[in-house]
């Protein structure tokens, strides 16, 4: 299989690269909390899906099959459901590190004065 | 319903979600717009490796511009449709609400 296959693929292999690690930098609790997670991430997802689904159904646009891997489901390339999970997590981990450093902020700020 | 309708129902329906149906109210603190801002910083940067090398591909009358692939103007910037930037804000807000509505709710104890 051409590597060119895996150009989706990649992109998320990255995003994933790239906020996996503020879970241990920041000390995260995210990945200790999979039923929330789930219920946070699966129900938005969900409609997501089925809103990509439905516009690729419509033509509004389409995947190069040269750049995604072979399955398909419904329509759209495997990456494209791997999407909605890796995208929203990514949100999540940034957004509680960004908790975090706001909060280590505050604390030094207030050991100053 | 154009991409672009969608992309605009999808921002007003997160932005009422937050504030109106699970009342998390991140939209009024700087905590949301600061992770905001870092989302969207790598969201242009994968976004325009999906959108620039046309691994997804736009029909021109689902846009606001054409399907022809630029890197800024005719409706794109960094050679994604500026309606992925609202699909992005939507995705991201509505489940940063979800998390923060669910962690906020007591876990009942499991019945028996």
């Amino acid at each position: 299989m051409p590597l060119r296959h895996g150009a989706y693929a990649a992109m998320l292999l990255f995003v994933l690269a790239g906020c996996l690690p503020l879970h241990r930098v920041y000390g995260l609790s995210v990945l200790r909390q999979p039923r929330r997670l789930a219920l946070a991430v699966l129900p938005v997802a969900v409609v997501f899906a089925a809103w990509d689904v439905a516009a690729t159904a419509a033509g509004h646009w389409h995947f190069d099959p040269s750049q995604t891997l072979a399955v398909r489901v419904a329509g759209l390339p495997l990456e494209e459901y791997a999407f909605f999970v890796v995208i929203p997590l990514a949100g999540i981990l940034t957004y509680e590190a960004v908790g975090v450093a706001l909060e280590r902020h505050r604390r030094r700020a207030a050991a100053r004065s | 319903m154009t991409y672009t309708l969608a992309a605009v129902v999808g921002v007003g329906v997160a932005v009422a979600v937050d504030l109106v149906v699970l009342r998390t109210r991140l939209l009024a603190t700087s905590r949301w717009w600061l992770a905001y801002a870092i989302v969207l910083f790598f969201q242009l940067l994968t976004n325009g490796w999906l959108t620039g090398r046309g691994i997804v591909r736009y029909a021109s009358d689902a846009i606001i511009g054409s399907s022809r692939i630029t890197f800024l103007g005719d409706g794109r910037v960094v050679w994604a449709p500026v309606e992925d930037l609202l699909f992005g804000f939507a995705l991201v807000l509505l489940t940063c609400a979800a998390w923060v509505w669910v962690g906020a709710r007591p876990r009942r104890a499991s019945p028996r």
